[in-house]
């Protein structure tokens, strides 16, 4: 006997040790609610380890000691009115002890009360849209670029040397060390879920429909989650990264970045239209060059489009339709802005109206009429897209 | 009776017709039941199939193989052929097979019934896997269909949803001829409290068909309308909302988990007293165990949806339900286990599979139990601990309930022993990869890694190279299982009308293999 408790407690403290592994266990988490949540698994965890000792410790006893080939004589018993009440009972009492802790969290979790900081968290396909309900700021958070393209079926890039594959973003979600924040979900195409497992938050973002969550962290850090509702084919290539900054430099970071007037969205457009996006008030009103317009909506395309017609543009027939060829980018300019301003009802082509600047979308409607193997020749000025708004 | 007995076409006992169309106009029990067998084996193959492309996809980081659209498709066609195509045709294959004869009746009570019941199967699934091949290709908004993604997809989904109808329309079928002939065929003077586990279970589960499958094809059918005919249910622009989708469809799945795993406990209530030697422990409450979860399966169903955002104490609700559901189920195991115990048991391949079933369903369970506390579900959800969990139950849970029965019955089907010893390596191969393959996506899950994805984190890829090395290994391990079936079907040595020293009930007092036509005469022992 001594030998077998020696036994368990090895292996009681060598699983303890195997549980503690962040690659095989749930994080601990820096919020209370992750703390209380991490408690609760481990609690429930071991439960479920004695139970599981018990039961087969039994059932493997009883395969050792009653077989025939041992010359056990079977019994005949084959009911127990006190055994059955029992192991009816014990259960039910193990469930009502575990029910109060996780009630408690529970509610604990639900409460978004007294929020001191709001976030907006929209899910678009396939990318988060982030607004300080507070200071106005709001960007687009879309998975790095660098990723992005080592993502690709036969990109031929070693993804294993790049650092926090596909958990990267172009803008993370900044939140203030030790503040509660209240997250508000919602989405402007398929359900989607934002995930941050160090924070113990995922929540639904679900069309039409806007939910609550709360997190108040309490370490500063680098805390990365995805989404976790199947959202179409880029579902797995839309991470979430929350930067938690201490709160001087968060108050800080709010100041530099808090809209003065009226800005437009163009964080999220690809790198080579920064610069344009800049400066793009002013720029609305003049005439670009075609090559200009060629230049910027190549990123554009990259970043917005070529997930679902394909960098090459040749779709995914069927699902995707091409735009190499297609009449609507080879056709009328009034039928090819409105598709992508206004999107296509009952179908994944969303509006961009909001997502892009009137430069963007100019230029990124120039790039398919000219580009993809298609070349209508003409140009598509961001005046008109202006004039739309 | 003199006017009957005209021409050959008399009373007396005649064997098959000749020919193909003996399978297509058959409306003997025992034919039917063979075709539904052969189907979902068919079938288990095309599901793996698909289940190696997912893994092989998944062996390393990166996208080396597959579009992730068509990754998506995978995911969703795998689950759809596993529960329509493999495990409820399996047991409605056993349910033909065995009902009759474990009752003393002579065939189902609604035999022409029962042959539309089966050939609507092999067209529904040329409907769907013809999906894969049209424009814009399959399903891939995942097997639960949800609302908005799934009306994102091409015109294909027509053919899709065309498709659950013809199954459901073959469920509802086959559950009724099940109820029917339960109710009606049973031996004179054998009361419910007589029929063997498996009758009971099943005809629990042929009442959740009848209640829930209905639901799915109104689910379907107003995605049918949303996508093609203009309408909003589910569309939140146009009035509509698409968590109602979730809670119709979870109020069809999550009954209908337990119609994929409630013929497997009657399954393992047949096999384990045999090879105990001794009588099913708890047999009454065995029974209202069943009957209980059946019950608590029509009240758990938002337990899918914790992250939606459901009231508080809609939350709480869902919690204590789902928590209630481990206390029948625990009375299942212990009640197995009072069973083995002071038995005198044998360890033949049907007795392994069932204790491979109930060693790993128990796993599944306990990680069911910690899936039901809510503010850890909140972490598990849409992660692989879920994918973990719930493979857990259906692999080593129903599919190796389904082999258990085949091993247990296949000497009374065709009247030879199978192979042992090829038995028993089939089992011990696909045990070690199982668990391999499963094992690892509990610490993936926990660790972050959301469940239908392509493509990962660096982090997650030791464990995930494991797991596909699992996947082929028990893949490839099932051709064993047919090489059995083949060998035994072929010839062997011939098996006793008993088959095995322990086994108690009617299917066991007729000859192996068990004639065309089984118990004409009812059975006197009852009455």
């Amino acid at each position: 006997m001594s030998l077998i408790s020696r036994f368990s407690i090895i292996a009681i403290l060598s699983l303890s040790s195997f549980a503690a592994r962040a690659d095989i266990n749930m994080p601990v988490g820096v919020t209370p609610i992750s703390r209380d949540v991490y408690g609760l698994h481990m609690l429930i965890f071991w439960i479920c380890c004695v139970i599981g000792v018990l039961v087969f410790g039994v059932m493997f006893y009883s395969m050792f000691k009653h077989r025939k080939s041992k010359g056990a004589v079977a019994a005949d018993f084959h009911e127990s009115t006190v055994v059955e009440i029992i192991w009816t009972a014990v259960p039910l009492f193990i469930l009502i002890a575990m029910a109060i802790p996780a009630a408690k969290t529970l509610i604990a979790m639900e409460d978004t009360s007294d929020a001191e900081v709001t976030v907006k968290v929209t899910g678009y396909q396939w990318k988060w849209h982030y607004e300080y309900l507070d200071s106005g700021i709001n960007f687009y958070s879309t998975l790095d670029a660098e990723h992005n393209a080592a993502r690709q079926v036969g990109s031929g890039i070693d993804v294993s040397q790049i650092d926090h594959y596909l958990k990267e973003v172009d803008n993370p979600l900044v939140l203030p060390v030790g503040k509660k924040v209240r997250f508000l979900h919602t989405s402007a195409d398929v359900i989607h879920s934002w995930w941050v497992p160090d924070l113990a938050v995922k929540k639904d973002a679900i069309p039409g429909f806007i939910n609550e969550n709360w997190a108040l962290i309490e370490e500063a850090g680098t805390y990365r989650g995805k989404c976790t509702e199947l959202c179409g084919r880029d579902h797995g290539f839309m991470p979430v990264v929350v930067e938690a900054l201490p709160e001087d430099e968060y108050n800080a970071w709010v100041a530099a970045n808090t809209p003065v007037e009226e800005v437009k969205i163009t964080e999220s457009a690809g790198a080579g239209t920064a610069a344009v996006a800049a400066s793009a008030d002013a720029d609305d009103d003049r005439e670009w060059s075609l090559d200009e317009l060629l230049a910027a909506g190549e990123g554009v395309y990259a970043q917005q489009c070529a997930s679902c017609h394909q960098a090459d543009g040749a779709g995914l027939p069927g699902a995707f339709p091409a735009i190499t060829g297609s009449a609507v980018a080879t056709g009328d300019h009034a039928a090819h802005i409105d598709i992508v301003y206004a999107g296509k009802a009952g179908t994944a082509m969303a509006s961009f109206a909001d997502r892009l600047s009137n430069s963007d979308m100019a230029a990124v409607l120039t790039y398919q009429r000219n580009a993809l193997g298609n070349s209508v020749g003409d140009t598509i000025q961001p005046s008109a897209i202006k004039a739309l708004r | 009776m003199s006017t009957a007995a005209a021409g050959h076409h008399d009373h007396d006992d005649h064997g098959p017709a000749k020919g193909w169309t003996r399978w297509l106009y058959t409306t003997n029990h025992k034919d039917i039941g063979t075709l539904y067998l052969l189907f979902a084996l068919v079938m288990f193959f095309i599901g793996g199939g698909m289940a190696l492309i997912i893994r092989a996809e998944l062996f390393q980081p990166g996208l080396q193989l597959v579009d992730p659209l068509f990754f998506n498709s995978m995911t969703t066609m795998h689950a759809l052929v596993m529960i329509f195509g493999v495990v409820m045709p399996a047991f409605v294959g056993l349910a033909n097979w065995m009902i009759p004869m474990m009752i003393g009746g002579p065939d189902m009570a609604l035999p022409r019934l029962n042959n539309w019941s089966f050939w609507i199967m092999p067209f529904a699934f040329l409907l769907l896997l013809s999906t894969l091949f049209m424009e814009g290709g399959g399903p891939a908004g995942g097997w639960t269909l949800y609302a908005p993604l799934s009306l994102q997809g091409g015109d294909s989904f027509a053919f899709v949803i065309f498709s659950i109808h013809f199954m459901g329309i073959s469920s509802v079928m086959g559950s009724i001829n099940i109820v029917a002939t339960i109710f009606n065929m049973r031996a004179p003077g054998m009361s419910l409290m007589q029929m063997p586990l498996f009758v009971w279970t099943w005809l629990i589960t042929a009442y959740l068909l009848i209640a829930v499958i209905p639901v799915l094809a109104g689910a379907v059918t107003m995605l049918l309308t949303d996508r093609f005919f203009g309408t909003s249910f589910f569309n939140a622009a146009g009035g509509g909302d698409p968590v109602m989708y979730q809670h119709i469809f979870w109020f069809f799945g999550h009954p209908e988990v337990y119609i994929l795993i409630l013929p497997a406990f009657g399954i393992i209530s047949s096999i384990i007293p045999t090879f105990a030697r001794k009588p099913l422990f708890g047999y009454a409450s065995m029974v209202y165990a069943t009957a209980s979860i059946a019950f608590l399966s029509f009240i758990v169903w938002a337990h899918h949806m914790f992250t939606v955002g459901m009231p508080l104490a809609g939350e709480m609700f869902f919690m204590f339900a789902t928590m209630m559901i481990s206390v029948p189920t625990g009375v299942k195991v212990f009640n197995w286990i009072a069973t083995m115990w002071r038995g005198s048991m044998t360890f033949e391949t049907p007795m392994l599979f069932a204790i491979g079933f109930l060693v790993m369903f128990t796993i599944g369970g306990l990680s069911g139990l910690m899936l039901a506390i809510t503010p850890a579900d909140i972490q598990y959800h849409d992660t692989y601990f879920v994918v973990a969990h719930f493979h857990y139950v259906l692999v080593p849970g129903a599919i190796y309930s389904i082999m258990a029965a085949t091993y247990y019955w296949l000497p009374k089907w065709t009247g030879n022993m199978y192979d042992e010893k090829w038995g028993k390596i089939h089992f011990w191969v696909s045990t070690v990869f199982l668990n391999v393959l499963f094992f690892p996506m509990h610490f993936v899950g926990l660790a972050g890694m959301p469940r239908r994805i392509p493509d990962y984190s660096l982090q997650f890829a030791d464990w995930n190279a494991v797991a596909t090395i699992g996947a082929f290994g028990f893949g490839f391990s099932q051709l064993i299982f047919v090489w059995v079936i083949y060998k035994c079907i072929k010839g062997g040595e011939k098996a006793t009308d008993e088959v095995w020293e322990g086994a108690e009930g009617l299917e066991w007092t007729v000859p192996s293999p068990a004639p065309y036509h089984t118990f004409e005469k009812p059975p006197a022992q009852y009455s």
